[in-house]
This record gives structure tokens, C-alpha cells and sequence, in this order.
């Protein structure tokens, strides 16, 4: 409590990460009202900005603030790593992204930060309250982002559905949330585990519509089937840069929560969770999958393999164990890096007139551009799970605590799902690698775009080769909870 | 350990096939010299390794150890043994033979094409020398994109849908056996050294799920009937060094898992699984023969005839007596020899007439005498006349397959009289007969390919006049395999090593 008007910076030193970025978001709005000419710097600003960010949460000891509601610990960081590396890697394509398909630059920054530290507030959320807070604040932004680009009807279409969608989800989540608290009393999320244990409430019938909800909204935020229909069309409608960012950290940020209720305040219901959840990805992997191999548009098709790739990654929550939390965090970390890859070889071939987003767009990539060909082939091959890819150790690490958790079924499903996934990824390939090109336009890298391909790029296979720091990272951040 | 050689062997084609990136695009002159360049020098680097390697021993040798994912207690660890070295001699030369038929033939994305011919070569050598498991499966699938790449990309008309249908067939088979290799080490003690999974007592059950899980993946390589089927479709479509490196090497490594690691870790249920997979070798080696029959494209029927050869290799793999092994191990060898010169040839011969109908010829043996004579010799020694290697390996596999199951060795015979039969006819259809207009003013074999073919020749009296400068690498070897297949129950006849001469 602070219960003084003057401010008690040692209170205040575990947000200060998050005080920055809103800080640096106003001064972007400023910037972009009063140095309209500067503009070209907005990108770089934000990308500093972030990267101080992340110095300062990575030197951050684990601590416990405003009584236990923020937790500035090895989990979060974990999290708030992919978070940030996702704004930074899509901040650095935006620049080249914006000026092709005319999106206006200014707010579309400050949008992003404060998306961004919702989802920090989401991945040190230690209470319900703060949850649903950094919830709504990631997504607001993110509503906004996704109809920024007015001229273009399918993006309004988008960001409607998306907000409807959106606030159902937070609906469901919010209900689920006052059942526990109803049973509970309590919204802090270590507290909650107690008092499910002190109380006996696990057989308590209000307290599993309680969880049920939660699972329902939390599924609805990180897409997962059943509830995944507003994904196809809102990754489709956006532009693909926030198309890009949304299927990152968003994502992990919802998985940040979702871990965070269900190990830490819910463990005792595993019972009850890790079966559903089993089903959930079962069925997530086969609609993304399936429904993928029919796809015409590339944006399309890689929206439903990221409905597949929350599938695979709910395999280490369903597991229930530290290990596969921990493969979780892994994959995303890894997840991170080759769907933004594969997001920015898609923005490369975008032209003013023409947004690339069919397949054929692709067609004799690899002769019009070798070096955007393979990097393109690197990162499918991760996302189908190829060693020696990033992508691969990921899903491995996955399965492998799956299994050993006792689901080898929901493993096997997986795995030739997995396979499944090959063909449509390999399509992309073939296209690029065996087909005649139909356009001859040269491709413009700019520094940016570099820079995010060349860190997308280490990441797939630098995690590839050698993985073992951060599989020592997470299971030693989870271990830290 | 002073020089990591086999470590070297495995990064040195990669680093060699990256360093290809730094030519510019057009110097395709350059990009073809580095890549013959690194594959000699490759070659040259196994020689130490066969130099030092000692035969009297059954253990690892040559071994490297670093721990690399210490979480999952996952090592970077290396070894050979006499099983393994065979293999690695043969990848180095098939790889440089692949370089030199690619000469011309390869035009378009030269740059890329070798590249992925080099990094090919290495995650082969790894698949043979890895002694973790987790490491080998990393080899093992790493090899699949650039041969995706090199079927689809410069391959034959149809050569999408074969090399898509090679993907997937390969992919599925060896995620199942990922699977099992998670349950493996899950029960062989949070470990994924084969070293140490070997010879633990596993419950018959589970060896019996681990079996099926490791046969999805090294059936499918092999291949096995019936999941065969992706072999003729990938072999016809690549491009000659394609055929040429999935015979020579690819395929052989189906069979080296089973030798690896079913063997060895799961004895019990090899045993109980004896009958059906001599079945099945059985059934390949008739239905692969008399499909070869029907063939009229001529790397197709070459195609088939590997998957009846490769009946031969898991008949006597599954024979599990010392023959039978040696046999199986040596034919591999043979094949990889004997199959890749035939690719060898075909590529020489299609980069002319640009057709594999194999009624589009006749009368070849008029206009390129000395292909013909080439060829002759290829054929006899794929139908096994004795005096060339195929010979000594069909008949020490014949001889194991007799001593273990009488009515298999029997059935199998009659694959050598089909085979006989349809690779002499093939020669005849080819070489004989009326001059098929369209040969006529054929260009003779060039320096170039006569150097190509000659290490072939060479091999195929080698090792048929003196089988034991193979064979003695593999006896303790093969010896201490069987004592743990044989650890428990069935106790095989203990043969003495055939010494032939």
C-alpha cells in the first residue's frame, strides 16, 4: 500500500521497465505531431526504446511488488523477452511495410508500446485484477492496429470482428474469473491454490464452470479450436505486419497468463485441465493443419498454421509439469523467430500496387532472389520442424514432456499432424524453388528489414544448434516461480 | 583424442559447401572445381580413419564426446565401428562420383546445387557416426531437405509429386520414430546414448511398441514392401547424382538403423519378429524382380531392382547369423556400388538422348562400344556372376538365410534367376539389336565420364576377387552384435567367420 502522496520510487522500481515504454510511447505521439519531418526516426526510437526495455528487465532481480500483484520473476522475463523481441522485430520491418502499402506511421508506434506493455502486464500479472488489466490494455491497441489501415475494406471488417470476438472472450474470461473469485475470495492467483486446497473445493462443481470459462477465454485469446474462428479472418483482414506481431506476442502473452492461472493457481484441478486441454489441441493442430493445406492465400494459410502452432505449444501446458511449461516458453521463444521470418518474406514481396498474399506470388522466388528464397526455406522448415531449425528442438522438447507427462496418444496425434503440416509448407518451397517466376521485380531490403531477417535468422538456427542455454533458461525460470 | 577426425569428416563438406556461397553466381566453372575440390579432399580424410581404424576390436572408436544439450542429457558424441566405417568410405566416394556426373548435366542454380550436395554429404557422414541417438535423428532428418531440394528442384518432368511423396513417406516413419525414442528414454534411464541403451533388459512389450515405432522409419528408407512405393517415383525423377546418392547411400541407411539400433537395443523383439520381416524381405525380393519385368523406363526398372536387392540386405540383416550379417552388410556395399554405377551410366546416357524409355534404344553397343562395355560389367555384377561383389554378398546372404530359415533362402534364390533375367534382357533391349535412329552421332564417353566409371570397376573386382578387405572390418564387429542380439534365448548357431579369399 502506499499510503504517503509523495512517490515511493523503491515501490515503484519493478514497473519501471513498463514507466519507460509509456513514456517513450507519448514522446513518440509528441514527435510525430511537433517533428513531422523527423519521422523516419519514429521506427528507431521505438526500437531503442524496447531494446532498453529489455536490458533493464533481463539485469531486473526477481522480485514481488505491490503485494504480490505484479511479479517481476523468471517467468515473466521469459515472457516478456518473446513479447519484446516481437515488437522489436516487427517495428524494424514496419518502416520498409508502412511506406509500401501507404499506412500512416505516426500513432501506429505509440500503438504498439502500449499493446506492449499490456503484454508485460500480463506476463508478471500476479492477480486476476492486473491479468484482465494488461488483458484489455494489449488489446485495445491491437483493435485499433488492425483497422489502421482505412482505405482497405477487409481491415474494418477485421478489426470489428476482432473487437467483438475479443470483448466475448473477455467476457467469458472475466465470468470464469468471479466464479473463482466468488469461491475463493480472493484474486491473487498464489492465494487462490491455497484456498482451493484448504477449502476442498476441487470437486467443487462452480468452481470447474469457474475453470471452464477460463479455459474458454483464455482459448479464445490464444486461438485455440474451437474457439479460433476469428483468427483466419482478422490475420487476413490486418495488415500483415500486424498480422505478424499479433500471432507472436499476443499469443505468448496470453500463453503467459494462461500458464500462470493454471500452474500457480489452479494446479490441483490438473486432473480436470490437462485432459481438456489435451482434446483442445488435438483439435486445434488437425483445424489449423487441415484447413491449411487448401489455402490459396500464403497470409491465410500461415494464420491457420499459427492456430496449429498454439496447438503444439499447448502440448507442454497440458503436461502439467515443469518440464513442459518450460517447453512451452521454449517453443514460443523459438516460434518468435520463424513465424516473423516467414511474416517478413511475405512483406519483402509486397509491392505498392500488389500485396503479396497468394501462393503464386511466390512462384521462382529463388530465382528472382536466392537469398530471400533460402532464408524463406529456413524458416518453413522450421515451422514444419526440420532439424538442425530452431523449430524442431522446440517441438521435440514438447513432445517429449507431453509423453513423458502420459499423453503418448495426444503425442502420436501430434506428431503426424506434424507431418501433415509438411505438405502445406513444402508447397511454399516447391513454389518457390521449382516453379517459373511471374514477376520480375527486383526486391528492396531495407536496413531494417535486414536487421530483423538477419536476428530471425540467427534466432531459428542458432536455437537450432545450440539450444541448451535456453532450455537451462526456462526450466530454471519456471523452477524460479 | 588429437584431431577429431570424424568431426571433421561431417563439418568439413558442410563449411566446404558453405564456402561455395561466396563464389558470385556466374563463375559456375568455380562453383564446380571447389565442389570436386572438397569432395576429393573428403575422400582423402577417410583414409586416415580406415588406416587407423583397428579391426580386433568391437568398441567405439575414433570417439569424440561434448556435452551439448545438458538439460536433456543430450551429447554430441561420436564413434565407428566396423559396421560404420564401410559406410562412411562409400558416402565419400559416391558424393565425389555425384560431383563429377553433375559436371554438365547440372545448369541451372548451379551454385545451389552443389551446396546442397555438400551439406547432404555431410549430414550423411553424421547419420553413420553419431553414437547418441538424439544427434543421429538430428542427421538423419537433416538429410531430408536437400535431397527434397535436389529431386524437386532438378529433377525430371514429374519430379514434384516424387519428391513431395519422398518427403512425406520419410517424414512420417521417422516422427514415429522420434516417438519412440522419447519412449526409449523414458525407460532406458533419461539417457539417449546407444551405448547405453543397448543391453538393458526392457520388457518384451515395449520392445515390441519400440520395434514397430523404429521400423516405421527404417522400413520406409530401406525400403521395405510395402512401403516401397516412394523409391521408384524419387529414383526416376532425380537427376542422375540423385539416384545415384539415394542408392548409394540413402537407402543403405534404413538398413544400418536396424543394425544400429534395433538390433542391439531391443534383441528380444527382433527375435520374436524374426519370421514376418523375413517374410517381408522375401516378398520384396520376388515382387521387386518381377515388377522389373514390366518396366519400360529405364531408371524405374533400375528403381525396382533396388527394392528386390534391398530384400537380399534385410533378408540376411534379418537372418541374424554371422553370414547372414556380413552378407547383408557387404551387399549393401555392393549395391551402393553396383546401383550407383548404373545411375552413374543412365545419367551419362539421358544427358545425350534426353529419354529413359527404354524402347527409344537399341543398338547402342554399335554406336558407344565403350559404354557398352561399361555397362556389361555393371549389369553382371548386379545379377551377381561370380568373380565380380555381388556374388560374394548375395551368397553369403543365401547362407545365412539357409541356416536360419531354409524356405526363405529358397524363395529368394529365385529372385537371382528373375534378376538375371530382367537385367539381361534390359541389356539386350538396350545395347543389341537393330541401331535405333535416333543414336545415331551419339558423342563417345568423354575423359571426364570414363574417370567416373573406372573407380566403379575397380570396386566391383576388388571386392569380388578379395572380399575380406571389406569383410575383415566387419568380423568382431558383427561377432559382438550377435552376442547381444543372442544374449538372451536363442542361441543361433555360432558359426566360425567364412574366410573366402
Amino acid at each position: 500500500m502506499i499510503a504517503t502522496v509523495a512517490v515511493n520510487w523503491a515501490a515503484v522500481e519493478p514497473i519501471l521497465p513498463e514507466l519507460l515504454l509509456i513514456t517513450i510511447g507519448v514522446l513518440l505521439i509528441g514527435c510525430d505531431l511537433f517533428l513531422p519531418r523527423q519521422r523516419q526516426l519514429l521506427p528507431w526510437l521505438t526500437v531503442i526504446g524496447c531494446l532498453t526495455t529489455l536490458a533493464m528487465i533481463l539485469g531486473s532481480r526477481p522480485t514481488v511488488a505491490f503485494g504480490g500483484m505484479f511479479l517481476a520473476d523468471g517467468y515473466a522475463m521469459v515472457f516478456k523477452t518473446i513479447c519484446l523481441g516481437s515488437v522489436i522485430l516487427s517495428v524494424l520491418m514496419s518502416e520498409h511495410f508502412c511506406r509500401v502499402i501507404g499506412l500512416r506511421q505516426g500513432e501506429y508506434y505509440s500503438l504498439m508500446l502500449f499493446s506492449l506493455v499490456g503484454m508485460l502486464l500480463m506476463a508478471s500479472a500476479g492477480d486476476l485484477m492486473v491479468l484482465y488489466l494488461g488483458l484489455e490494455l494489449m488489446a485495445l491497441p491491437i483493435y485499433a492496429l488492425v483497422g489502421l489501415h482505412k482505405r482497405e475494406q477487409r481491415t474494418s471488417e477485421a478489426a470489428i470482428k476482432y473487437f467483438l470476438m475479443g470483448s466475448f472472450g473477455s467476457a467469458l474470461l472475466l465470468f470464469g474469473m468471479s466464479m473463482v473469485y466468488g469461491l475463493t475470495g480472493t484474486t491473487e492467483i498464489a492465494r487462490i491454490a491455497e484456498l482451493i486446497g484448504s477449502r476442498q473445493l476441487v470437486a467443487n462443481p462452480a468452481l470447474l464452470a469457474g475453470l471452464g470459462l477460463l479455459l474458454a477465454g483464455f482459448c479464445f485469446k490464444v486461438a485455440v479450436a474451437p474457439f479460433h474462428l476469428w483468427t483466419p479472418d482478422v490475420y487476413e483482414g490486418a495488415p500483415t505486419i500486424v498480422t505478424a506481431f499479433m500471432s507472436v506476442g499476443p499469443k505468448a502473452a496470453g500463453f503467459a497468463i494462461f500458464g500462470r492461472v493454471l500452474f500457480v493457481g489452479l494446479p490441483e484441478l490438473h486432473g480436470h485441465w490437462g485432459p481438456v486441454l489435451a482434446v483442445l489441441a488435438l483439435l486445434t493442430m488437425a483445424v489449423g493443419n487441415i484447413t491449411a493445406l487448401c489455402q490459396q492465400s500464403l497470409k491465410r494459410m500461415l494464420a491457420y498454421s499459427a492456430i496449429a502452432h498454439a496447438g503444439y505449444a499447448l502440448l507442454g501446458l497440458l503436461a502439467g509439469t515443469a518440464e513442459g511449461m518450460a517447453a512451452t516458453m521454449t517453443y514460443l521463444m523459438v516460434y518468435l523467430f520463424m513465424n516473423i521470418g516467414a511474416f517478413a518474406i511475405l512483406m519483402l514481396l509486397a509491392t505498392p500496387d500488389a500485396p503479396c498474399e497468394s501462393i503464386d506470388d511466390c512462384k521462382g522466388l529463388a530465382s528472382r532472389n536466392p537469398v530471400a528464397a533460402a532464408l524463406m526455406l529456413v524458416f518453413l522448415f522450421s515451422l514444419t520442424g526440420i532439424p538442425p531449425t530452431g523449430g524442431f528442438i522446440g517441438k521435440f522438447y514438447l513432445l517429449k514432456a507431453a509423453f513423458i507427462a502420459g499423453y503418448p496418444l495426444t503425442v502420436v496425434g501430434a506428431v503426424l499432424f506434424s507431418a501433415i503440416s509438411a505438405f502445406f509448407y513444402l508447397r511454399v518451397v516447391r513454389f518457390m524453388y521449382m516453379e517459373a517466376p511471374q514477376q520480375t521485380a527486383t526486391l528492396q531490403f531495407s536496413p531494417g528489414m535486414r536487421a530483423a531477417l538477419g536476428l530471425c535468422l540467427l534466432g531459428v538456427l542458432g536455437l537450432g544448434l545450440f539450444p541448451g542455454s535456453l532450455l537451462n533458461w526456462t526450466v530454471s525460470a519456471f523452477s524460479g516461480m | 583424442m588429437s584431431i577429431p577426425l570424424l568431426s571433421t569428416l561431417i563439418f568439413f563438406p558442410v563449411l566446404g559447401g558453405l564456402s561455395l556461397l561466396i563464389v558470385p553466381r556466374q563463375q559456375t566453372a568455380t562453383i564446380r572445381l571447389m565442389a570436386l575440390f572438397v569432395s576429393l579432399v573428403e575422400l582423402l580424410l577417410t583414409l586416415p580413419v580406415v588406416l587407423l581404424f583397428d579391426k580386433t576390436t568391437a568398441r567405439m572408436q575414433f570417439t569424440e564426446l561434448h556435452p551439448w544439450i545438458s538439460t536433456l542429457n543430450i551429447n554430441y558424441s561420436l564413434g565407428i565401428d566396423g559396421i560404420s566405417i564401410l559406410f562412411l568410405l562409400l558416402t565419400a566416394l559416391i558424393t565425389l562420383l555425384s560431383v563429377l556426373v553433375s559436371w554438365e548435366a547440372i545448369h541451372d542454380k548451379v551454385q545451389e546445387f552443389f551446396v546442397a550436395l555438400l551439406l547432404l554429404e555431410g549430414a550423411m557422414m553424421g547419420v553413420f557416426c553419431a553414437t547418441d541417438f538424439f544427434l543421429f535423428y538430428i542427421f538423419w532428418e537433416a538429410m531430408l531437405i536437400p535431397m527434397f531440394l535436389i529431386i524437386g528442384i532438378w529433377g525430371g518432368p514429374n519430379r514434384i509429386y516424387a519428391t513431395i511423396k519422398f518427403f512425406l513417406y520419410t517424414l512420417v516413419g521417422s516422427l514415429l520414430m522420434l516417438v519412440g525414442i522419447i519412449l526409449l528414454y523414458q525407460n532406458g534411464g533419461h539417457t539417449f546414448d546407444i551405448l547405453k541403451l543397448a543391453g538393458q533388459n526392457y520388457s518384451l512389450k515395449l520392445q515390441l511398441i519400440l520395434f514397430w515405432a523404429f521400423f516405421a522409419a527404417f522400413a520406409v528408407k530401406v525400403p521395405m514392401w510395402p512401403v516401397h512405393t516412394w523409391l521408384p517415383d524419387a529414383h526416376t525423377e532425380a537427376p542422375a547424382a540423385g539416384s545415384v546418392i539415394l542408392a548409394g547411400v540413402l537407402i543403405k541407411m534404413g538398413a544400418y538403423g536396424f543394425l544400429r539400433f534395433s538390433l542391439p537395443i531391443l534383441p528380444e523383439a527382433t527375435q520374436q519378429m524374426l519370421v514376418p520381416m523375413l517374410v517381408l524381405s522375401v516378398i520384396a525380393i520376388v515382387y521387386g524382380a518381377i515388377i522389373c519385368l514390366a518396366q519400360t523406363d529405364l531408371k524405374r526398372l533400375i528403381a525396382y531392382s533396388s527394392v528386390s536387392h534391398m530384400g537380399f540386405v534385410t533378408l540376411g540383416l534379418f537372418a541374424l547369423n554371422q553370414r547372414g550379417l556380413e552378407g547383408a552388410i557387404l551387399q549393401m556395399i555392393n549395391h551402393g556400388v553396383v546401383t550407383g554405377a548404373l545411375f552413374l551410366a543412365i545419367g551419362m546416357i539421358y544427358e545425350r538422348t534426353h529419354t529413359r524409355e527404354i524402347s527409344a534404344y537399341g543398338g547402342l553397343a554399335t554406336t558407344m562400344p565403350v559404354f557398352a562395355g561399361f555397362f556389361l560389367l555393371f549389369t553382371l555384377a548386379a545379377v551377381g556372376l561370380p568373380g565380380t561383389n555381388g556374388f560374394i554378398g548375395e551368397f553369403l546372404i543365401l547362407l545365412g538365410g539357409f541356416e536360419r530359415a531354409p524356405w526363405a533362402a529358397v524363395v529368394a534364390a529365385s529372385g537371382l534367376i528373375l534378376g538375371a533375367w530382367y537385367m539381361l534382357w534390359l541389356y539386350q533391349r538396350i545395347f543389341f539389336n537393330e541401331v535405333s535412329t535416333s543414336l545415331h552421332g551419339l558423342t563417345q564417353l568423354n575423359l571426364r565420364e570414363i574417370l567416373t566409371l573406372t573407380p566403379m570397376v575397380v570396386l566391383i573386382f576388388w571386392i569380388g576377387l578379395y572380399p575380406n578387405a571389406l569383410l575383415g572390418f566387419l568380423h568382431v564387429s558383427v561377432g559382438h552384435l550377435l552376442d547381444q542380439v543372442n544374449g538372451v534365448g536363442l542361441a543361433g548357431p555360432v558359426l566360425p567367420p567364412v574366410n573366402l579369399p
